[in-house]
């Protein structure tokens, strides 16, 4: 089976996060694939491997030419990547990158697209749902696990109670969320061999998109003021010498918890 | 200036509108003169009167799911509604069934959509929304240069439930096709059975982390929480190592609490965690590292081992209890 998988390329979430001067999540240094998606990455090898024959295609858009975090998932052992990187894009939005992604898994064929269920940086969650409706296929997001059967694919999806079991024609895009699988460690093979794999490059001309599609002019929403957080202040901290469980104690008497 | 028609998706679970649902039907009825509820199920009485109680003055309850996604539907249904009802503003929960309706709508109608706010503002007949960013150390503020309707997904909690009782008025729509969307089918409910107060509304919430050691151990988070009538909650980390099911997640992918009191058991503080329960009143920390950030949130920190701590908490609290 054939498998496209969403990969974001964001800052390393180890170094604090900021906006540019235009309130654009700033994006000039090094950047990684986003952790949440490498179960995205090793749920679409294993489905590869169980179906017997078939390709993983890693889809991102970012910035100058990155392909650092495609890498990273082409030595985990996808098979090739596509990238889209246009200075149109600056600015972007969910509704407007999933249009850029959309475009660019249209172009081929696919049985199965896999997302992680929001990024690490941004977060806002929805652009899986608005590739699949974009690409006209069915979705089901939050799978904690995930199987393909003859032509469906059967999903465990979690509810606010528990989980559902789900069925749904192929081809479909499922979200997955951490822990559904281990993702692999790439190995010294994978490393050296994913720097021979391909990756395409594309612009939004390629897609057949315009500028004012995409990028700020197609975002169509503006951050006019970003402020800190209300930050509660810290209270006393207390080394343990063994009667610490005094203190704590001590404080829901004195919140009248007990 | 107010705004005149602000439509909402509320969900409904076991005959009740959920509270997240309310909180945003109230914020709705503050900003809009007409307000509608969408439901996905039969508008059974209390349903209707709940919404009617917290400002609704319409209410569509689409019938005919027939085992597809509520999300899915809704969207369908508010699609095909929105050309000819024309809302300035759609809210949704932040909860599964409210980000894939949102996520949908917003393709569907080629309109932006703003996640995580936490609160809006009205502004000259359109809204500012605040969200959260970067885990919740900072806060945007977003408007919407498109034209409407205006999406937004909202995280629980973010307004006040407040009673405005209006007349309502309720329609019924069979959900019919909603094309390749409803090809997806739930075949089976499973409920992972729990005890005690639920996560999002206990009084007091303990919460364990990767520095309880190992799974069994969170044994002491439940034992704590039962000791003090609340509920166990616990952080991605621990989640996503499959020590606990999903359902006590606490966090941005989690539940958003905010108790009376909020005991983290060895759990460091990332970001991801804070945003769900920096609200709590009273924070209460315990992690063996001096330098955890939940230590800068907490009103009691004790750098500690946990597995240490927490036994001994648990037998003062249990011989105070007699």
């Amino acid at each position: 089976m054939k498998i496209a998988v969403c990969v974001k390329q964001i800052p390393d979430p180890a170094s604090p996060q900021k906006l540019d001067a235009s309130y654009n999540l700033a994006r000039d240094g090094k950047l990684i694939m986003d952790e949440s998606d490498s179960y995205g990455v090793e749920m679409a090898l294993q489905l590869v491997d169980a179906s017997g024959s078939g390709e993983v295609v890693v889809f991102s858009m970012a910035p100058r030419n990155e392909t650092s975090g495609i890498r990273n998932a082409l030595a985990m052992g996808a098979h090739r990547g596509v990238l889209v990187s246009d200075d149109a894009l600056v600015g972007s939005d969910a509704l407007s990158t999933a249009k850029v992604l959309a475009k660019a898994i249209g172009r081929e064929p696919f049985d199965l697209v896999i997302a992680g269920t929001e990024s690490s940086d941004g977060y806002t969650g929805t652009l899986p749902v608005q590739v699949a409706e974009l690409l006209g296929v069915a979705s089901v997001t939050f799978a904690k696990k995930v199987q393909v059967d003859g032509g469906s694919l059967k999903v465990e999806r979690q509810t606010e109670a528990g989980y559902d079991e789900v069925v749904s024609p192929l081809p479909a895009v499922v979200t997955v969320t951490a822990g559904v699988v281990e993702p692999r460690y790439p190995s010294f093979k994978g490393i050296m061999a994913a720097k021979s794999k391909p990756v395409e490059t594309l612009g939004i001309g390629d897609l057949g998109l315009t500028a004012d599609e995409v990028g700020k002019t197609g975002a169509r929403e503006e951050i006019s003021e970003v402020r800190e957080a209300e930050a509660r202040a810290a209270g006393t901290v207390v080394v343990d010498e063994g009667d610490a469980f005094n203190k704590v104690v001590e404080y829901l008497e004195q919140i009248k918890v007990i | 200036m107010g705004l005149s028609k602000i439509w909402v998706l509320a969900e409904v679970a076991g005959g009740k509108v959920s509270a997240a649902s309310l909180e945003l039907v109230s914020a709705a009825a503050r900003f809009g003169d007409e307000v509608t509820a969408f439901v996905v199920g039969e508008p059974g009485g209390e349903v209707e009167s709940s919404l009617a109680g917290f400002g609704a003055s319409r209410l569509v309850a689409i019938t005919g799911l027939d085992s597809r996604l509520p999300g899915s539907v809704a969207a369908a249904v508010m699609a095909a509604r929105a050309a000819g009802d024309q809302p300035e503003a759609i809210f949704f929960p932040a909860s599964y069934e409210g980000r894939d309706a949102a996520g949908r709508l917003s393709a569907k109608l080629d309109r932006p959509v703003i996640t995580n706010v936490v609160n809006l503002n009205p502004d000259n007949g359109s809204l500012v929304a605040e969200h959260a960013i970067f885990g919740g150390s900072q806060i945007a503020l977003s408007r919407f240069t498109a034209g409407a309707p205006a999406i937004f997904v909202v995280r629980p909690k973010s307004f006040a439930a407040e009673e405005n009782p209006r007349s309502i008025t309720t329609e019924t729509v069979a959900a019919g096709d909603i094309g390749v969307a409803g090809a997806v089918k739930v075949v089976a409910s499973h409920v992972e059975e729990r005890t005690g107060p639920k996560l999002d509304e206990a009084p007091v919430v303990v919460a364990g982390g990767r520095g309880l050691g190992q799974a069994d151990k969170f044994a002491l988070i439940e034992e704590l929480a039962g000791l003090l009538g609340g509920a166990a909650g616990a952080s991605r980390a621990i989640v996503d190592a499959g020590w606990v099911p999903y359902a006590y997640q606490v966090g941005q992918t989690g539940k958003t609490v905010k108790p009376n009191v909020y005991i983290a058991c060895g759990i460091s503080g990332a970001t991801q965690h804070m945003v769900g329960m920096k609200g709590a009143k009273n924070i209460i920390a315990i992690n063996k590292d001096a330098d955890a950030p939940i230590f800068s949130i907490a009103d009691l920190g004790i750098v500690g081992d946990v597995q240490k701590v927490l036994p001994a908490v648990i037998e003062a609290v249990k011989a105070r209890k007699g």
